[in-house]
C-alpha cells in the first residue's frame, strides 16, 4: 500500500535545501497543486536568485531561471507570450521584497493574471543569512550583528499588507508550514492561487511564513518554535485580499 | 539640384510641419529627400526648427549646417542663422515679426508680410502656410501643381477638412508679390 | 510594389518589427526614442499583439527575456541611460541564449547627459556591455531605409544565432523622415526546441537558465558560445564602400557620422584628394578584415565619432597600426560637420602645406 507519493510535477532528484528547510515542503504543496489541477503540461515555472536558484531542476514543467528580483517581470513577458499556458514564480523574501519590490508592485498593481508563491523566511539565506527586509526587529543576521536597528536599518516589510493595498491584485494569503494545521492550509491557498489563473481571475501571491534553522542558528524544532512565536505575531496569517469571488472572468 | 532648406521660428508656428509639407511633396515628385526636426524641451514655446534636403541625388548628411534656402518667421531665427546661409541664398522672412531687415548682400531676400497675411485672411494659424507658398514660388524646390496630393499625405484624415484651407494659404503666398 | 512611405527613423524601426512578426514590445519612455513605443502602442493592439509599458527599464527588459524564453520574437527600445539599465537582462539574455532585439536610439553621456545624438555607448554595445563573456550582434543604420531593413536583419540573425542582437542608432537616425520602402511581412520559419511552451507531457521540461555553478561546465558554455561567434564573424560581417578603390585616405564612420563623411568624401575628392569611405553596418562582428586590406593601400585613417574616440580603437586593431588613425570628432550631443571631417582628410592626406 502507498501511503506517500512523490508528486509528478516534482523531478526525482535530491534537492539541496539544509535540513529542516521548509522549501521542501512548500515545492511538495507546488508540486501537488500543479498534479491535482492537472497542468504539468502547461506549467511553466520562474526560479528566483536565492536558495530556490535551482528550483528550475526540481519541477517537471517547463522552467526558466530568472535575475534576482525580476521574476515577475519574466513571468509578465512569458504570460503576455502564451496566456493559456499556467505561469508561476518562486521566490524569497530578498528577492521579492528588496531588489524586485518594483516588479512585485506592478505585476501586483497590473493584476497579471500570474501565481507567486513568495517565501518569507526573514532571511538571506543562499549568501549565509544576511539582514532580509522582512528580518524582524532586532533580528540578529550577519549584517545586523547587534540585532536589527529600525532606527536605521527600517522596518520589516509586510508584504501582504502592503500589497493587499492596491486595488489591482486578485488573491493575498499569508500561510505558514511550520504545523500540520498550517501546512493542510498552505495546501489549500497555493490550489486556490493556481485555480485562480486558470479561472483567469488575475493576480495570485501566496505569502508563505519560513524557517532556516541554518542561519537562523537554530535546529529544525527551534525554527519552527520561533516561526510560532516570533514570526507569525509580526506576519499573522490569513486572506489579506480577495477579489475573486466579487469579479467574474477577467 | 540640392535645395538645403531651413526653417527656423518659435514652436507654435508649424515650422515643423511647414518642413513636412515640402518633404511629402517631394516624395510625391520622387526626389531624394531628408526632413530632420530639432527635438527637445525646447519645442514649446522657444525656438524649433527643421532641416529638409530635396535633391536629385541620394541625400549626404541631413544636417543643414549652411542653408541656400532659409526661411525665418521670427527675429532671434534670423539673427541666428542669417550668417550661415549660402552665398546667393534665397532668404524668406515673416516681415510681419522680423522688423528689420538682412544685412547681407550676397542673398537674395524675400519679405512676405505672412502673419498679417494669415491674421487678414482669418487663418491665423497658416502664416507657413502662406510663407511655403512663397518658397515654392521663388526657389522651385517643388512645384506648386499636385500640392494637394502632399498635404492630403501630412494632414491627418481626421482633419481632411483643413486641406483646402492649407492649400488656399499655400495659394496666397505664391501669388504674394 | 509597395510605394515608398515618408517615416521617422524611430517609427521605421517600429513597423518593420511588426512586419517581422514581432508581436511583443517592452518599454520604458525616454527621449530620443519615445516614438517607436507610441507607434507600438497604436499598432499592438489592433494586431493581437502585446505592448506593455514597464516599471523600469529592468523590468522591460527582464519581460523580454520571458516572451524570448518561450521563442515569440520580442524587443525593447531605449536610450542610452535607459539602456545602462537593461545590461543586467542582456547579460542573461545573452547567457541564456536567446534571441532578443535591442534598440538603441543614443543620446549624449555619461551619466544623465544630453537629449541629442550621440554614439558614445560604442563600447558598450560592442564589447558586451553587461558582465560576463559575450557579445552581442550589433547592426548601425545609416538612413531610415537601414532603420526598418535592419530591424528585421536583426532579428533574423538573433533567430538564427539564437542570441541577442542590438540595432545601435542615435538620436538624428530616429528623429530623421526619409523615403522608405518597408520590407514585406515575413513569417518566422526557425524551429525552436528549446523554447518554454509548456511539456503537454509529451517531453523532458525544458530549462532556460545561464546558472553553472560548476566551472568546467560554465567554462564550455563560454567557449561553445564563442565558437559561435567566430562563425558570425566569419559570415556576417557587413560594410558599404565609397569611392575605396583607389582611396589613399580612409575614413571610416557609421550612422549618422558616415553621413556627414560621405559630404566630405565627395569634397575631397572634388579638390584632387583621394578619399573613400569605409562604413561598418556591423558594429560587431567590426569589418576587420576590409579595414586591413584598406591599411594596405592606404596611408591613414580617419575615424569620426559622435564620442571621444571608441570605434577607433577596432580599427587601429584591424589595420595593425600600418598607418595612423587620426579621430575626428564631436560628443555630448554635438555632430561633427563636413567641413570638420574634410579637415581631417586633409590634414592626414598632408595636402596642408
Amino acid at each position: 500500500m502507498v501511503v506517500f507519493e512523490k508528486p509528478h510535477a516534482l523531478c526525482d532528484v535530491p534537492l539541496h535545501y539544509c535540513p529542516g528547510c521548509t522549501h521542501g515542503i512548500v515545492h511538495r504543496l507546488v508540486a501537488q497543486a500543479i498534479d491535482e489541477l492537472g497542468i504539468e503540461g502547461d506549467a511553466i515555472g520562474v526560479a528566483p536568485v536565492g536558495c530556490a536558484v535551482m528550483a528550475y531542476d526540481y519541477f517537471s514543467c517547463d522552467m526558466v531561471e530568472a535575475a534576482h528580483g525580476r521574476a515577475p517581470a519574466v513571468a509578465t513577458g512569458i504570460k503576455r507570450a502564451l496566456p493559456d499556458n499556467i505561469v508561476f514564480t518562486y521566490q524569497g523574501d530578498g528577492d521579492l521584497a528588496s531588489i524586485g519590490m518594483a516588479e512585485t508592485v506592478h505585476a501586483a498593481t497590473r493584476n497579471e493574471n500570474i501565481t507567486i508563491i513568495f517565501i518569507n523566511n526573514a532571511i538571506y539565506g543562499m549568501t549565509g543569512g544576511q539582514m532580509a527586509p522582512t528580518s524582524l526587529p532586532g533580528q540578529v543576521t550577519q549584517t545586523s550583528p547587534y540585532g536589527r536597528d529600525v532606527a536605521t536599518a527600517g522596518f520589516p516589510i509586510k508584504v501582504s499588507e502592503l500589497l493587499a493595498a492596491l486595488d489591482g491584485p486578485a488573491y493575498i494569503q499569508r500561510v505558514a508550514v511550520n504545523n500540520v494545521k498550517n501546512v493542510k492550509q498552505a495546501q489549500k491557498a497555493i490550489k486556490k492561487a493556481f485555480e485562480n489563473q486558470i479561472q483567469g481571475k488575475g493576480f495570485s501571491l501566496i505569502e508563505v511564513v519560513s524557517s532556516c534553522p541554518t542561519n537562523w542558528g537554530m535546529t529544525p524544532q527551534q525554527a519552527l518554535d520561533w516561526v510560532e512565536e516570533k514570526m507569525i505575531p509580526y506576519y499573522p496569517l490569513g486572506v489579506y485580499k480577495d477579489k475573486t469571488s466579487e469579479e467574474g472572468e477577467k | 539640384m540640392t535645395s538645403k532648406i531651413l526653417i527656423a521660428g518659435f514652436g507654435g508656428q508649424g515650422i515643423l510641419f511647414a518642413g513636412k509639407v515640402l518633404a511629402y511633396k517631394g516624395l510625391v515628385e520622387g526626389k531624394q529627400l531628408s526632413w530632420l526636426p530639432s527635438y527637445g524641451p525646447e519645442m514649446r514655446g522657444g525656438t524649433a526648427n527643421c532641416n529638409v534636403i530635396i535633391s536629385d541625388e541620394p541625400v549626404g548628411s541631413p544636417i543643414v549646417d549652411d542653408p541656400n534656402v532659409l526661411i525665418v518667421m521670427n527675429l532671434p531665427s534670423l539673427d541666428k542663422y542669417e550668417k550661415a546661409a549660402e552665398k546667393g541664398a534665397k532668404i524668406f522672412v515673416d516681415s510681419t515679426l522680423i522688423s528689420r531687415k538682412v544685412e547681407r548682400e550676397d542673398v537674395d531676400v524675400y519679405y512676405i508680410p505672412a502673419t498679417k497675411m494669415a491674421q487678414d485672411a482669418g487663418i491665423p494659424t497658416l502664416a507657413n502656410m502662406i510663407i511655403l507658398g512663397k518658397v515654392i514660388k521663388e526657389t522651385g524646390v517643388v512645384s506648386f501643381e499636385g500640392m494637394e496630393d502632399a498635404l492630403k499625405k501630412v494632414v491627418s484624415a481626421r482633419k481632411a477638412n483643413l486641406i483646402d484651407v492649407n492649400l488656399k494659404a499655400i495659394k496666397a503666398g505664391y501669388d504674394f508679390e | 510594389m509597395s510605394e515608398k512611405v515618408l517615416m521617422k527613423g524611430n517609427e521605421a524601426i517600429a513597423e518593420a518589427a511588426i512586419r517581422a512578426g514581432c508581436r511583443h514590445y517592452f518599454g520604458y519612455p525616454i527621449t530620443p526614442q519615445t516614438e517607436l513605443a507610441a507607434y507600438m502602442a497604436k499598432r499592438m493592439p489592433k494586431i493581437g499583439g502585446c505592448f506593455l509599458q514597464a516599471e523600469s527599464e529592468i523590468a522591460a527588459i527582464n519581460m523580454v527575456y520571458g516572451v524570448a524564453s518561450t521563442g515569440l520574437r520580442v524587443m525593447t527600445s531605449s536610450s542610452s541611460p535607459g539602456v545602462s539599465l537593461k545590461q543586467e537582462g542582456i547579460s542573461y539574455i545573452a547567457g541564456a541564449d536567446l534571441p532578443a532585439l535591442i534598440v538603441n536610439v543614443q543620446r549624449g553621456g555619461p551619466g544623465l547627459g544630453g537629449i541629442q545624438p550621440s554614439q558614445s555607448d560604442y563600447f558598450q554595445a560592442t564589447k558586451g556591455g553587461g558582465h560576463g563573456d559575450y557579445h552581442l550582434i550589433v547592426l548601425a543604420p545609416s538612413s531610415v531605409q537601414e532603420m526598418a531593413d535592419l530591424t528585421a536583419k536583426c532579428f533574423e540573425l538573433a533567430d538564427k544565432y539564437r542570441m541577442p542582437t542590438m540595432l545601435l542608432a542615435d538620436g538624428t537616425m530616429g528623429q530623421m523622415m526619409e523615403p522608405v520602402l518597408l520590407p514585406e511581412e515575413s513569417g518566422v520559419t526557425v524551429e525552436k526546441p528549446w523554447a518554454l511552451t509548456g511539456t503537454k507531457m509529451q517531453r523532458e521540461h525544458n530549462i532556460v537558465n545561464s546558472l553553472y555553478l560548476k566551472p568546467e561546465e560554465l567554462e564550455k558554455t563560454n567557449f561553445d558560445r564563442y565558437e559561435k561567434y567566430s562563425i558570425i564573424e566569419k559570415n556576417e560581417v557587413m560594410y558599404e564602400e565609397y569611392m575605396m578603390e583607389d582611396a589613399e585616405v580612409c575614413v571610416v564612420a557609421f550612422g549618422i557620422a558616415a553621413r556627414v563623411s560621405k559630404n566630405a568624401v565627395v569634397e575631397a575628392r572634388k579638390q584632387g584628394i583621394k578619399a573613400g569611405l569605409l562604413r561598418p553596418i556591423t558594429l560587431w562582428p567590426f569589418p576587420s578584415e576590409a579595414v586591413k586590406k584598406a591599411a594596405e593601400h592606404c596611408k591613414a585613417f580617419v575615424s569620426v565619432e559622435l564620442s571621444m574616440g571608441q570605434m577607433i580603437e577596432d580599427i587601429k586593431l584591424a589595420s595593425e597600426c600600418k598607418c595612423p588613425v587620426e579621430l575626428c570628432n564631436r560628443a555630448g550631443g554635438m555632430i561633427p560637420s563636413p567641413e570638420q571631417v574634410l579637415a581631417s582628410i586633409k590634414n592626414v592626406a598632408g595636402g596642408n602645406e
